[in-house]
């Protein structure tokens, strides 16, 4: 078993297209969360969701490689190259050939299938457009990051709702601490706003009227968002050899199923997801200073959550501080778990603990340290970053700062 | 429910063209036998969970129901779809019991009709 440290990370993200616009956002509490511009708001019920507004697909890719990459597997590529570049990953062919990729994403390249399907059922096409299929596959990101890096080893996706790109960093944690892979690149990426999808949203009644209030009393549900946030993970021995800057140590992985119901969360599942990986990590609860929550804003998952954190960390949870990052870059499904892993490794380094943003009053049934509207200096020792899905499947990273 | 099965036969018969002359003019329809907003949603409700419409009481309660989360979302789209009306999530946060449910749908039927055109 190798220790495995995080050597390098990247972001895109409706907080900056890079890593340190994205820090700097969530070190100022300035949330991401605005009018939704891309589809005409007339057509849903709700208005707010974290978009980024400033995307250019040819500040990134020349039109014909664009032409074969959604956006969202666009923002996986983009988010892999600064992870690279900040890893200072220097290409050998026996590392192209067993390095891994690992991505999450909850939807995909979806709105190619909802264009098609339009000219299919509304106008009466009778073809769709020949990429439909390599443009709308989950693993569209995994393929085009191998492709990009010549990288030719182990390479997978994995598709779990809210807690996707949180298990695909845990999968490719275990293949790197194992010695599967000496280096992996894993994360998530999400692009959630075209019609239909925000159309299903909306029937699930859990989007808020105004915006993200993580565990406050007048939260009124999800903001959703999108974008992506890629890892390097290699092993820390090797990473120190070849004179690289380790962020982190990535000491843990959990997960779990809740067993319960397909969407209303239960205490057990995310306790048992966090007790496993503090087990995994070695870490004794004491050792955890912070954790980035889930923290979706509705009512159901932010009162499960504290009693699932109560549960787990008994009179140490009130000791432990716990943020919802959410409330900054929104909900990206597939790529929150990616995001918050990076908002977590970006505390540890920095001795910064990022805040709730848009928190107005207590709830007296989320009852713990939020880190109300202000980063917090505070130098931790570990912390744990939780997904936990619709379906109940959680997932929770423990990572450990390094001297 | 008598009162739809009724309406429904009513049409047939009508567009068999099969209504003797001397029954042209029917009748007014006994008022009971037009279903009310509350028998609409008491079985709205009922055909969403699939349980006996006799379970469905305006007093029962969503845990007398065994009607989660879920559930409702599923009861407040087909609500939505039976009278033709948009309930707001907010709004639908505060419904607590079926009786709450009938009175916030009868609102919302009432402000539809009163902002209808007159026929």
């Amino acid at each position: 078993m190798r220790r495995v440290a995080i050597t390098g990370m990247g972001v895109v993200s409706p907080l900056g297209l890079n890593i340190s616009s994205f820090w700097q956002s969530l070190l100022d509490a300035r949330s991401g969360i605005s009018e939704i511009e891309s589809i005409d708001p007339a057509q849903i019920r709700f208005k707010y969701g974290a978009e980024i507004k400033n995307y250019v697909s040819g500040d990134h890719f020349d039109a014909k490689d664009a032409s074969f990459m959604e956006r969202f597997t666009q923002f996986a590529v983009i988010a892999a190259e600064e992870a690279v570049a900040g890893a200072g990953i220097e290409w050998t062919a026996a590392l192209r050939e067993s390095a891994a990729v690992v991505t999450g994403s909850c939807l995909g390249g979806r709105p190619v299938e909802e264009a098609g399907y339009w000219e299919l059922f509304h106008n009466g096409k009778s073809r769709v457009q020949p990429l439909t299929i390599p443009l709308s596959m989950n693993n569209a990101g995994a393929s085009h990051i191998c492709m990009r890096f010549g990288i030719q080893g182990p390479a997978f996706t994995v598709s779990t709702a809210c807690a996707s790109s949180t298990h695909a960093i845990g999968q490719a944690f275990q293949m790197v601490r194992s010695g599967a892979a000496p280096m992996a690149i894993a994360g998530g990426s999400e692009a959630p706003f075209f019609l239909g999808n925000l159309k299903a949203w909306e029937a699930m009644r859990v989007i808020s009227k105004d915006t993200c209030r993580p565990f406050s009393k007048e939260r009124s549900g999800m903001v959703l968002g999108e974008g992506a946030a890629m890892l390097v993970l290699e092993p820390l021995d090797a990473a120190l050899a070849r004179g690289a800057q380790p962020l982190a140590e990535i000491v843990g992985f959990g997960m779990s199923a809740d067993a319960g119901h397909i969407t209303q969360p239960v205490v057990t599942g995310p306790a048992y997801a966090m007790r496993n990986a503090l087990r995994d990590a070695g870490l004794a609860p004491e050792q955890i200073g912070y954790i980035n929550a889930h923290g979706t804003a509705t009512e159901a998952n932010d009162r499960t959550e504290t009693a699932a954190i109560r549960c787990v960390f008994d009179r140490h949870a009130d000791r432990l501080a716990v943020s919802s990052t959410k409330s900054m870059h929104g909900h990206a499904l597939g790529a929150s778990g990616a995001l918050e892993a990076v908002a977590s490794i970006l505390a540890l380094k920095h001795g910064m603990l990022p805040p709730t943003a848009n928190f107005l009053s207590p709830d007296p049934a989320c009852d713990l340290d939020v880190i109300p509207n202000q980063a917090r200096e505070a130098r931790v020792e570990a912390c744990l970053s939780n997904s936990f899905a619709f379906g109940g499947l959680n997932a929770v990273l423990a990572f450990k700062s390094l001297p | 429910l008598r009162g739809k099965h009724f309406r429904i036969e009513l049409t047939q018969l009508k567009t068999q063209g099969s209504i003797p002359p001397d029954r042209k003019a029917f009748p007014a329809l006994p008022k009971q036998s037009i279903p009310s907003i509350q028998d609409r949603v008491l079985k709205v409700i009922a055909t969403s969970k699939h349980i006996p419409l006799e379970s469905v009481q305006p007093v029962s309660t969503f845990e007398s129901l065994a009607i989660d989360s879920l559930d409702r979302l599923n009861i407040l789209f087909d609500l939505e779809s039976e009278f033709d009306i948009e309930i707001n999530d907010e709004e639908a946060k505060e419904v607590k019991d079926i009786r709450e449910m009938i009175e916030g749908v009868t609102k919302l039927v009432e402000a539809k009709n009163a902002s209808a055109p007159a026929e």
